[in-house]
């Protein structure tokens, strides 16, 4: 008779790294999402859809006859789906960092349960905007591949796009996540969405080129995010992108990311540790 | 006999929120093994003390030591040794009751199949072997305190926090959460709840602090503070509204260690419950009822702090 083998497996330990306890909290999302990621996905298609066969196609095609050169002589679809993708990372961001947010520290307070683990208000953080990512990196990699179908790409630098999208997504995300999970009620997401997104989403480059505004409020729309994200996107797509001009997007998103997370380690601790 | 480890340690333990003072000053020592109560009225600052304990809630002031480590700086490490089930569900309620577990497991950094083993055993320890592909949100709410319990286990913790475990559950269920409770203290797993029921406290507490207005008013076991602060028996008498109070005054020339007139009762806190029922009735009053019963914690609280513990 033999003895049974053993098999020693190194002990994880309750307590790890930033990474590890954060990626534990994504973990949490992830199963979550296994119930409704069939449904995220067909939006993820249908939004591209909808946005580049109306105002790509439909639309495009009255622009187009008027002339497009202050679109840099690209046809009206080709101008705006760079910026629609941009414009979209905006939108999945800010839904998936205000209700779900809310809900997890109000309604469902899952939070509050993870709270009880080893987990700290840093990791549950950092496990939602892991998410998050992982969410922008679907949703724009979904809106490329259907800009390609429709034919609206100039350049194959736009696979450069793919991290400048999910970039300025964060840039939204992080501050959005630090400041919902300090709200009691939802009241403050409808003032964000009708002064924030909706504004941004209309005025930041994505259907027509700033030099249409007037020019007082020309720095306005320059100093919102998504208008970072939405020139860069564009450049990359139309493959007019240059060095100086690309560190300069990504240099501002990448501030507007590194603040939220700044904030949010500090929100999500005041909320959870009372 | 070596003398019992000492977990849980706090000195002058304060907290406060702006100028209320949830918890004033105050200081125990929790051992291996014990079961130990918080009992006291909402608002007595127990939930408080439990949040500290389980280091999601900064003390504003005083010591406080777990496992010898700082709930401050080392919160995580001790969380790691910790079961904690709430005095709200915190269930994920649009997972499953299985789901709920790997969840659970996973922030303790356990692998699946140790996840897997341990899940199976607790469903079974709390009966929910039958609903473990369910989905939460239907269960009742017996079963999503024992899935709760079930869930704070998965870590196999040394001490197990419960605030107020048995809240809003119907008689029956409790009964079943106590007996689960009484298993787990019978494997030598530490319990601390809080509860503003007397008769959970007797039931599973080898010692307990009563707390009032932020501090420990009594300490000891049950029987302790039973005999301590009230009498062996407690006649109880009721009588028609009009003569309640004419009855109180009477009564006080009927020999008894305490009295407390009550709005719909009169309590007398003697050693000799029957003696004094002939006493009263030899004083020509003819209560409507008239019981004999044995002090409770129930007693004890009222004594400490002139309230029921209802009365919050």
């Amino acid at each position: 008779m033999t003895a049974p083998s053993v098999v020693v497996r190194p002990a994880r330990p309750a307590v790890a790294g930033r990474w590890a306890m954060g990626g534990r909290a994504f973990r949490f999302w992830l199963v979550n999402y296994r119930r409704t990621w069939q449904g995220t996905i067909y939006s993820s298609i249908l939004n591209p859809l909808l946005y580049l066969g109306a105002m790509g196609l439909g639309l495009g095609t009255l622009v187009d006859k008027h002339g497009t050169g202050s679109l840099g002589g690209v046809s009206y679809l080709t101008f705006i789906a760079p910026g629609l993708l941009a414009a979209q990372a905006m939108q999945t961001a800010i839904g998936e960092s205000t209700y779900p947010v809310l809900a997890s520290v109000k309604w469902l307070k899952t939070y509050q349960a993870a709270a009880a683990s080893p987990l700290r208000p840093a990791d549950l953080f950092h496990g939602h905007l892991l998410f998050t990512t992982m969410r922008l990196a679907m949703n724009s990699a979904i809106f490329m591949v259907v800009m390609a179908a429709f034919g609206a790409v100039e350049s194959p630098w736009l696979i450069a796009a793919l991290p400048v999208s999910v970039l300025t997504g964060l840039a939204f995300a992080a501050p959005v996540d630090a400041f919902a999970v300090g709200r009691e009620k939802d009241q403050g997401f409808a003032l964000l969405f009708r002064f924030g997104m909706i504004p941004m989403f209309l005025f930041s480059g994505t259907f027509f080129p700033l030099s249409q505004l007037p020019v007082w409020i020309r720095p306005l729309a320059y100093a919102t995010p998504l208008w970072h994200g939405v020139a860069l996107c564009r450049e990359l797509s139309l493959g007019t992108a240059s060095l100086a001009g690309a560190i300069g997007h990504v240099a501002y998103l990448a501030a507007l990311t590194a603040a939220g997370l700044y904030a949010g380690a500090k929100t999500y601790s005041r909320r959870l540790y009372v | 006999m070596p003398a019992p480890e000492i977990l849980i340690s706090a000195v002058g333990l304060t907290k406060r929120f702006g100028n209320f003072t949830a918890v004033a000053g105050i200081g125990f020592e929790l051992r291996r093994g014990e079961a130990f109560g918080f009992l006291g009225p909402n608002g007595a600052g127990k939930s408080s003390t439990m949040r500290m304990i389980g280091c999601v809630s900064p003390p504003t002031g005083g010591k406080l030591s777990i496992f010898g480590l700082d709930p401050v700086t080392q919160g995580p490490a001790i969380r790691a040794r910790l079961g904690v089930v709430p005095q709200e569900d915190t269930l994920d309620v649009e997972l499953t009751v299985r789901e709920n577990l790997l969840i659970y497991g996973r922030y303790f950094g356990l692998p699946r199949d140790v996840i897997a083993e341990r899940t199976a055993r607790l469903l079974d320890f709390v009966q929910l072997t039958d609903r473990a592909g369910d989905q939460v949100e239907p269960l009742s709410g017996g079963m999503k305190r024992r899935l709760t319990i079930a869930r704070s286990l998965i870590n196999e913790p040394e001490v197990l926090l419960l605030d107020e475990p048995t809240t809003g559950l119907d008689p029956q269920a409790r009964h079943v959460v106590w007996d689960r409770l009484f298993r787990l203290k019978q494997q030598g797993v530490t319990l601390i709840l809080t509860t503003h029921y007397m008769d959970e406290a007797e039931q599973l507490c080898d010692r307990l602090v009563v707390m009032d207005g932020g501090k420990i008013a009594a300490e000891g076991s049950p029987r302790e503070l039973i005999e301590t602060y009230s009498t062996a028996e407690v006649l109880e008498l009721r009588f028609r509204p009009d003569d309640h109070d004419q009855a109180a005054q009477k009564i006080q020339d009927v020999p008894s260690e305490r009295m407390e007139v009550l709005a719909d009762r009169i309590l007398l806190y003697v050693a000799d419950g029957d003696a004094t029922l002939a006493a009263v009735r030899g004083h020509g009053l003819e209560p409507l009822t008239s019981l004999v019963r044995r002090s409770t914690l129930e007693d004890v609280f009222l004594r400490l702090t002139g309230r029921r513990l209802e009365d919050g």
